[in-house]
C-alpha cells in the first residue's frame, strides 16, 4: 500500500459569501498522477493554491508531504514544485540564468545546479539554446522548460495548474512524456486541466463541479460507472447533474 | 545569505539588460539637473514696466530713470494717463506701472512729503513680491539721494545716515544655483529609487513570476533585501553622478564631509525605497502603484521646501513635514554641501530618518504576504 502524500479533509475556501471550495476531501498517493478536472471556475485553481500555500483555507484539514498546511507552510514549500497557467519563468533572463536562479533559491549547490541543468538541457535537446532569452523561445518550449525548472530541486510533489493551456496537441503529448519521466524519478504529480485527453493520462481523477468534488476514481472506473466510452461524456454528464442540483 | 546572492544576481542582470530603463537611470539625472537648475531660478530679470509721468520735470525723470538703469527693469512705454497705462497691464506688455503725480518737483522743492505710485501685476504672488521689493529698493535709494541733492550746496556733514553693508553667509554671491542643485538632486535620487522599486514588485506580480517566488522557500526578509539593495546602489550612484555634474557645471561647494552626506543618503534611501516596496506589495497593477507613488511624490516634493521655504509655511504644514522624508534630505543636503554642517548639527535628522526607515522597512517585511 503506497502512502498518502497529500491528505485533505473538509477543505473549504470562501471569498465572502462565495464558496469556491466546498468541503473537499481526498488523498493523493505517492508516485501517482492525480488529476483535478473541472470547467473554468469550478474551483481547481483555488484548491491548488491552497495546497501550495499561496492561499489560506477558510476551514478544514490539509497535510502536504507530511507537513501541516497551516503551521508548516515554509517546510512544504521546500518540498514542492509549482507551475501555473500564467507562464512563470523570467522573460528577460536566459534559460541558464533561470535555471541558476531557481536552483539557487531552492538551496542547490553550485555543482548540483550545473550538473542538473546540463542533464536537463541534454534531455530536452536544447543545450545550444541555453544562452537564449526566454522571451525568444517558442511557447511550447517555454512550458517544457518551466516544468523542468519546477522539478529541478527534485521536489516530492509538483503542482501543475493547467500547464498546457494554449499549446498544440503535439507539444501537449511531449509535455506529458516529461510528466511520465518525472513519475519515474519518484515525483508525485498533481495536475489541473480541462482537456479531456489529458484526463485519460492521469492515474486517478477527481471531477469538480461548482466547488465540490462530485466523483473521484481512475479514468477507466469512471467511464464504466457512467457507461460511456470517453471522459468527455463522463464530464458532460457530471457537469449537467451538478448544475441541476445547485 | 546564499539565497540573497542569487536574488541580487538576478535583479542586476535584469536591470542592466533592460534597454529602456538603463538610459532613464543614467541619462535622466544629467538632463534634468541641467534643465531644472537653469530653469528653476528665482532671480528675476527684465521686469517690464510702463511709466506715467504726469509731472514731466527733471526730478520726476530722475525717478523713473533709476528704474531704467536697474538691471532688473526694462522700460516698456510711456503713457499720458493712468488709464492708458492700465492697458499695458491688461495686454500683458508690462508687469509694473510707475506713476508720478503732477507737482512732484514742486513738492520736492517745498520740502513736502513726496509720493510715487507703483502698481504690480500680482497674478503670481511670488514674482509680484520680488518686483515690488526691487521697486521699493530703487525708491529708497531715490529717497536717500534726494536730500543729498537738495542740500548739496550746504555742508554734507549735516546728514549722518546709517549705512548698511551686508554679507551673505554660506552663499555669499546669493548664487541661486548653489541652492537649487542640492534640492534637485534630492528629487532625482528619490524619484529614481522610489519609482524603480515600486514598479519592480508589481511587475513581477503582473508577469506571474511573483507566484513562483511565493511558492519557493525564500524568506520575507531575504526577498525585501533582494529588492532593496540593488536600488540603493543605483540611487547612491545616481547621487554621486549628480554631485559630479553639480561640481563641474555649477561649481557647487562641497563644504561638509561627503562621507556624512552619503551616510545620510543611505539611511534616507532605505526609507524611500522601503516606502516604494511597501506600496508595491500592496498594489496589483503597475498603474495602481504609479498613481500611488506619484501622489506621494508630488505632495512630498511640493512641501519639501525646494521652491518655497519651509519657514513660510503655515504651522500645520510644517507639522506634516515632520513626516516628509524629502524635507529632511533637502535640509541635510543643503546644510552639508553649503554650510559644511557636521554630525553635531545633524544627529537629530540622522536619528529620525534612521528610525523612520526601520519602521517603514519592518512594515514592508511584515505586511508582505507570501499568501493572499
Amino acid at each position: 500500500m503506497e502512502k498518502d502524500i497529500i491528505r485533505v479533509r473538509n477543505l473549504t475556501k470562501k471569498f465572502g459569501d462565495f464558496v469556491a471550495n466546498d468541503q473537499l476531501t481526498f488523498e493523493v498517493k505517492q508516485g501517482e498522477i492525480f488529476g483535478f478536472l473541472g470547467a473554468n471556475g469550478a474551483g481547481k485553481t483555488t484548491a491548488i493554491r491552497m495546497l501550495c500555500g499561496l492561499s489560506k483555507p477558510t476551514s478544514g484539514e490539509m497535510e502536504v508531504a507530511g507537513f501541516d498546511a497551516y503551521t508548516q507552510t515554509e517546510l512544504i514549500k521546500k518540498n514542492i514544485g509549482y507551475m501555473s497557467q500564467k507562464f512563470s519563468l523570467y522573460d528577460d533572463l536566459t534559460i541558464w540564468e533561470n535555471i541558476r536562479f531557481f536552483g539557487g533559491i531552492y538551496g542547490l549547490s553550485r555543482s548540483a545546479i550545473r550538473d542538473r541543468s546540463k542533464e536537463m538541457l541534454t534531455r530536452l535537446g536544447i543545450v545550444n539554446l541555453s544562452n537564449r532569452l526566454i522571451r525568444d523561445i517558442p511557447p511550447g518550449w517555454k512550458q517544457k522548460i518551466a516544468f523542468s525548472v519546477a522539478i529541478l530541486h527534485k521536489p516530492q510533489i509538483v503542482f501543475l495548474d493547467e500547464p498546457t493551456g494554449g499549446v498544440d496537441p503535439v507539444t501537449r503529448r511531449q509535455f506529458w512524456d516529461l510528466i511520465y519521466e518525472a513519475i519515474d524519478q519518484g515525483i508525485t504529480v498533481f495536475v489541473t486541466t480541462h482537456y479531456m485527453d489529458e484526463a485519460e493520462y492521469c492515474h486517478r481523477l477527481s471531477m469538480m463541479v461548482n466547488g465540490r468534488i462530485v466523483a473521484l476514481d481512475s479514468p477507466e472506473a469512471l467511464k464504466q460507472r457512467f457507461g460511456s466510452s470517453s471522459m468527455n461524456d463522463v464530464f458532460v454528464q457530471l457537469a449537467r447533474s451538478g448544475e441541476k442540483s445547485s | 545569505m546564499r539565497t540573497l546572492f542569487f536574488l541580487l544576481q538576478k535583479e542586476f542582470i535584469q536591470i542592466f539588460r533592460n534597454r529602456t530603463m538603463l538610459p532613464i537611470i543614467f541619462l535622466m539625472p544629467i538632463v534634468q539637473l541641467v534643465i531644472l537648475v537653469y530653469a528653476a531660478t528665482l532671480e528675476m530679470k527684465d521686469i517690464r514696466f510702463s511709466v506715467v509721468d504726469l509731472d514731466q520735470t527733471e526730478q520726476s525723470r530722475g525717478v523713473w530713470q533709476r528704474f531704467e538703469a536697474s538691471p532688473f527693469f526694462h522700460l516698456n512705454s510711456f503713457h499720458s494717463s493712468e488709464k492708458r497705462a492700465m492697458q499695458d497691464f491688461y495686454e500683458g506688455t508690462a508687469d509694473l506701472l510707475v506713476i508720478i503725480p503732477a507737482g512732484f518737483e514742486q513738492s520736492f522743492y517745498r520740502n513736502e512729503p513726496l509720493s510715487v505710485q507703483v502698481l504690480v501685476n500680482a497674478i503670481n504672488g511670488l514674482t509680484a513680491g520680488l518686483s515690488s521689493s526691487y521697486a521699493t529698493q530703487i525708491l529708497l535709494s531715490v529717497n536717500q539721494d534726494l536730500p543729498l541733492r537738495l542740500y548739496a550746496a550746504q555742508s554734507s556733514s549735516q546728514l549722518k545716515q546709517i549705512e548698511i553693508t551686508r554679507r551673505f553667509w554660506f552663499n555669499s554671491s546669493l548664487n541661486f544655483k548653489h541652492y537649487m542643485v542640492p534640492g534637485i538632486l534630492v528629487i532625482l535620487v528619490t524619484v529614481i529609487g522610489m519609482f524603480l522599486s515600486a514598479i519592480n514588485i508589481v511587475r513581477e506580480k503582473e508577469l506571474g513570476t511573483m507566484e513562483q517566488i511565493n511558492v519557493s522557500p525564500i524568506g520575507k526578509v531575504q526577498f525585501i533585501l533582494g529588492k532593496l539593495i540593488p536600488f540603493i546602489i543605483i540611487a547612491l550612484f545616481e547621487l554621486a553622478l549628480g554631485l559630479g555634474i553639480g561640481k563641474l557645471l555649477f561649481d557647487i561647494p562641497f563644504r561638509g564631509s561627503l562621507w556624512l552626506l552619503f551616510s545620510f543618503a543611505f539611511l534616507y534611501l532605505l526609507l524611500v525605497i522601503g516606502f516604494g516596496l511597501l506600496l508595491s506589495t500592496h498594489s496589483r497593477t503597475q498603474q495602481q502603484v504609479m498613481f500611488m507613488s506619484f501622489f506621494f511624490l508630488l505632495v512630498f516634493i511640493l512641501m519639501s521646501g525646494i521652491f518655497t521655504p519651509v519657514e513660510t509655511m503655515p504651522d500645520w504644514a510644517r507639522k506634516v513635514n515632520y513626516l516628509n522624508p524629502f524635507a529632511y534630505f533637502m535640509k541635510v543636503n543643503r546644510m552639508i554641501l553649503l554650510k559644511g554642517s557636521s554630525i553635531v548639527d545633524l544627529w537629530r535628522d540622522f536619528l529620525t530618518i534612521g528610525l523612520y526607515a526601520f519602521l517603514v522597512l519592518s512594515l514592508a517585511v511584515l505586511t508582505y504576504r507570501k499568501r493572499a
